[in-house]
């Protein structure tokens, strides 16, 4: 406690703040020193003012409004302002035996799977490039991040147009090369489709990531290697992807994330979940159920299992942010 | 670079060349059918040069979609939402890494927590949030006796008067999204970077804790502030789930709902080269950014992701 001989210079009324009492109440009270800078302020009062607006605004739309979603699984309500009652565990049977969205769940699997592994590939590709190459650097860069910038609606549009089997460009010359494409009807050509649209846009994130990671990787530990004969595949394979590692499994759990929960506004503007459904991945189908079907039993269980993926990620991003900083060399 | 290697620096080329025209392909068929005629839409093969309707095609876009005013609310929405998250991000971790005070990691943890859910997640309940934002102050109040003694005294009832919807408000389309425990980390993490002898001068010339914030802290924390700034106007701006829900009036709408009104339905539907100018027009702001800051924009997204 080096900031006790600075206690002089603070002000009166941080001393009533905490009364100095010994007993398990004033341990468990105790304000736990992690993360506090050793030179800090006293003032309970102005701390709490400072905090509050996030607080409550917590509060109002997230504590509230999560714990009426786990209530409401729980209950069956009449959609046009009805009463509710309790069915305890039905929402949750009736979800896991609906073969509908047993469909949504596989797809999503499968979806989030090939657009994650996609999307790090091509980033890996694009960054080992970027590492490799001096001239024009910045100018590849550039165009490579531009999709960041275009919101997943406006992407949905744009492959929505190419890939539109009456007047999209790309579309039409799969037509010309014998192949019968309509994502409009066909279900396979639907899934294509927002896969492609999500992982355009969604590569330059993990390609920023890479880049970074990859700028990281010490130069003298890539000459020591170089002297040692190594070419560069066999270095960027024994040296740089072993240090990017971390950052690696990072990318993986983050696309899981960005497919499970961002690619909303493609599928939106793609193909509306369909055709009959078909694209219906786990968030669309809370949506749909919720707002368009007006099924707000089902949409709430819906969102207490995506609650638990969303947990379970954010466990696991937690998890490689450590394993990130422990490697860094 | 360790060594020269010719072979290697084309084929480093070729993937990057590969990779750009992967990502530029779609936006210039996309300026191209922007600028096409309805009737010019339907060649096969698609015309590989642009047409001459383009700025027609934009001003189309324009009247249609009412751009005027939702590129202003698209405006107002994004910039409140960069202001109102970075502010309250920026002096809750000053609270959390400055102050010692009782539930300090409590605090903590409850804003931890509301990283796990995404609204995609609780979107029915937050929507009754927002269409009753009253809701939990009513229930509060009659839950500690307030309102029937209000109701006995003064003859307000205030389940009948304190009824807000922010449904269709600027206020409805800011405030639910701009807690951030990702800002609060961020500032958080950087706080704890600054040198404890800062503090310590501070405080042995008497300086108050909000004075300390905002003639060094802040000024110190510019860099970081502009960063996420960066990353919180592209995501703010391309938000569409959130605007979509909670606004049921045109006129409320953002440009990237308004977007959703220019993509035809059915197969046989035209209207595509207009859908595609406007799609041009929405990502402008974005895109500009991006272009213009784009040093800032990627140590902002590496940091937010620590």
């Amino acid at each position: 406690m080096a900031a006790t001989d600075l206690g002089m210079v603070e002000e009166g009324r941080s001393r009533s703040s905490f009364p100095a009492r010994r007993g398990a109440v004033r341990k468990w009270l105790a304000p736990s020193e992690s993360g506090l800078k050793r030179a800090h302020f006293r003032g309970a009062g102005l701390a709490a003012a400072l905090i509050s607006p996030q607080l409550i605004i917590l509060l109002f739309f997230f504590f509230v409004p999560s714990w009426k979603a786990l209530s409401l699984a729980f209950v069956q309500i009449d959609p046009f302002g009805g009463k509710a009652m309790f069915v305890g565990m039905q929402n949750f049977i009736e979800l896991f035996t609906s073969e509908t969205y047993r469909y949504s769940a596989w797809l999503t699997f499968w979806f989030t799977l090939a657009q994650n592994v996609l999307t790090l590939v091509i980033a890996g590709a694009l960054a080992f490039a970027t590492d490799h190459v001096i001239r024009g650097r910045y100018g590849y860069r550039t165009v490579i991040l531009l999709p960041y910038a275009i919101a997943p609606v406006v992407s949905g549009t744009i492959w929505a147009f190419l890939f539109n089997p009456s007047v999209g460009p790309i579309a039409t010359w799969l037509q010309s090369m014998g192949y019968p494409w309509d994502p409009n009807l066909r279900t396979t050509d639907a899934v294509i489709l927002i896969t492609l649209a999500s992982v355009w846009k969604h590569v330059c994130y993990d390609y920023i990531f890479l880049t970074a990671a990859m700028l990281a990787v010490p130069q003298s530990l890539r000459e020591a290697a170089a002297i040692d004969g190594a070419r560069p595949w066999r270095r960027f394979a024994t040296v740089s992807v072993p240090l990017i590692m971390p950052t690696v499994f990072y990318l993986f759990i983050m696309n899981f994330v960005y497919g499970l929960f961002e690619t909303f506004g493609i599928i939106d503007s793609v193909t509306r979940g369909g055709p009959a459904g078909s694209t219906t991945t786990l968030v669309y189908k809370v949506y749909q159920d919720g707002f368009v079907n007006l099924n707000l039993g089902s949409s709430a269980a819906q969102s207490i299992v995506l609650m638990v993926l969303a947990i379970l990620f954010t466990v696991l991003q937690f998890r490689a942010i450590e394993r990130k900083v422990n490697y860094e060399v | 670079m360790v060594e020269r290697n010719p072979l290697l620096s084309v084929i480093c080329h070729l993937i990057l060349i590969l990779g750009a025209l992967m990502v530029g392909l779609p936006l210039y068929f996309t300026f191209v059918a922007g600028s096409l005629t309805p009737a010019e839409m339907h060649q096969v093969p698609f015309p590989l040069l642009p047409g001459d309707h383009f700025t027609e095609n934009l001003s189309i876009a324009w009247e249609k979609g009412d751009f005027t005013r939702v590129f202003l609310n698209s405006l107002f929405v994004t910039l409140g939402i960069v202001f109102g998250k970075i502010s309250i991000s920026i002096i809750a971790a000053f609270a959390i890494t400055y102050f010692r005070f009782p539930f300090r990691m409590t605090a903590f943890w409850l804003i931890f927590i509301s990283l796990m859910l995404p609204v995609e997640v609780r979107i029915i309940p937050t929507y009754e949030a927002v269409a009753d934002a009253a809701g939990p102050l009513r229930w509060l109040l009659n839950a500690v006796g307030i309102g029937p003694v209000l109701q006995w005294l003064a003859g307000i009832s205030i389940d009948a008067t304190m009824n807000w919807s922010l449904v269709n408000t600027y206020s409805g389309l800011i405030f639910p999204i701009i807690a951030s425990a990702t800002a609060v980390f961020l500032f958080r993490q950087f706080f704890l970077t600054v040198p404890d002898e800062l503090c310590e001068a501070a405080k042995l010339d008497n300086t108050g804790p909000l004075k300390f914030l905002f003639t060094i802290l802040l000024p110190l924390s510019v860099p970081n502030m502009a960063a996420l700034a960066i990353i919180l106007f592209i995501g703010g701006w391309n938000q569409y789930l959130w605007p979509l829900l909670f606004t049921t009036e045109k006129e409320m709408g953002t440009v990237i709902v308004a977007l959703k009104n220019f993509v035809p339905v059915g197969d046989s539907e035209g209207g595509w080269e207009v859908a595609m100018a406007a799609s041009l027009l929405v990502m402008l702001p974005p895109t500009l950014v991006i272009l213009f800051l784009q040093r800032w924009f990627a140590k902002g997204l590496v940091d937010a992701g620590k």
